[in-house]
């Protein structure tokens, strides 16, 4: 009897002792932020930690007192309004911010306005679909236009980051994760890129007869 | 005999809620902030100020992107705008709204300069952040240069 008890209550010590470690850990960082823990794993960016790819925020649209970057001795912070409050009734996503603003934006949830003071001055809309063929097996891109010039202006785009000519722009997804292209906005505060995103740019379906082209070592292969 | 084993398993129990304990508290330190929020430490920790948070969500619920990304002149990049009070004062960048008129004026200097002192400026939440280590690039002195050949 006493053998099997003693590692059992060590255990439950342990547990303890953990969860305790834990909660302490977790009020520190809410207090003081990541710098103020001595007991973290590593101050490392979310590339190396574990799984990061499956890893789903608990709460997301967490307040600003609660959103780890925001400072709580700053008695400010706690004036600021929380995200939620000015989503509600705002359709949801499953990403970004978990709001669909463009869609927030068609229905009239919300009116930003186009000039900084005059708040019925109506945005250039050009309702353009551009079709960018891909040469991957993945659905042709359709840049609409529309959803653009509604938020942003021409300048904002046209031609520092994209020449206005068809065929100038080589555009491919390393360089728009990289921050460029596309991704100067995207992947930063437009909605970001994600699997889930693939198809919101990626939405025209190659004809039924395509065929993905076979890569030059196939059709050279001397050992076929 | 039996109190070797008995040892051995009290040890491992003990190891166990300690690599718990850290497992655990190294998941509870994500950062949540919103999708968007720009943190901007370019001259605030030098001035003994909080860094300056700028959360797009709250200000594209009142605003296009046009209104600050071409008629005030932000440029699509955090941090790179190298805004200083003397020309919010001025009425240039966060100044043309945060003026008293528009949106409120600059003496709540903790509304902006809110952020947990020694964040580096960084995007939060962006894709480069969540895929490229190390996720902070400071400001670089002068203009860079590429070093393409």
């Amino acid at each position: 009897m006493r053998v099997t008890s003693k590692p059992v209550s060590m255990m439950t010590t342990a547990c303890l002792l953990a969860f305790l470690l834990w909660v302490s850990a977790a009020q520190a960082g809410a207090a003081g932020g990541s710098a103020a823990v001595g007991l973290m794993l590593a101050d490392v960016s979310a590339a190396n930690t574990f799984n990061l790819n499956l890893r789903k925020p608990k709460n997301p649209n967490a307040p600003p007192w609660e959103d780890g970057i925001h400072d709580t001795t700053n008695e400010a912070t706690f004036k600021l309004q929380p995200p939620l409050e000015a989503y509600e009734g705002l359709p949801r996503t499953s990403f970004g911010n978990h709001v669909d603003w463009v869609k927030a934006l068609d229905q009239g949830l919300i009116k930003p306005r186009w000039d900084r003071l005059d708040s019925n001055e109506e945005p250039f809309v050009m309702d353009l679909d551009i079709v960018r063929p891909v040469k991957a097996s993945v659905p042709d891109v359709v840049f609409p236009h529309r959803q653009h010039t509604e938020w942003l202006f021409c300048s904002n785009c046209h031609p520092a980051i994209f020449i206005p000519q068809k065929g100038a722009n080589q555009i491919n997804m390393s360089a728009i994760l990289l921050g460029q292209k596309c991704g100067v906005c995207h992947g930063k505060v437009a909605f970001p890129i994600e699997t889930k995103t693939c198809k919101k740019c990626h939405s025209k379906p190659k004809p039924a007869d395509w065929e993905p082209p076979l890569s030059e070592a196939t059709l050279k292969n001397p050992w076929k | 005999m039996v109190l070797k084993i008995e040892r051995r398993v009290a040890w491992k129990s003990l190891l166990l809620g300690v690599l718990l304990a850290v497992g655990l508290s190294g998941m509870s330190q994500p950062v949540k902030a919103e999708y968007g929020d720009v943190v901007i430490n370019n001259f605030s920790d030098a001035a003994g100020m909080r860094p300056a948070v700028f959360p797009h969500w709250f200000h594209r619920i009142r605003f296009r992107c046009k209104v600050c990304h071409a008629d005030l002149g932000f440029k699509f990049k955090a941090g790179g705008n190298r805004i200083t009070m003397a020309k919010i004062i001025d009425g240039k960048y966060c100044g043309a709204c945060h003026n008293g008129e528009v949106a409120w004026s600059v003496e709540n200097c903790a509304m902006c300069h809110s952020g947990i002192p020694g964040t580096p400026t960084h995007f939060h939440g962006s894709t480069l952040q969540r895929l490229v280590a190390p996720a902070y690039k400071p400001l670089p002195a002068k203009k860079t240069t590429d070093n393409k050949k």
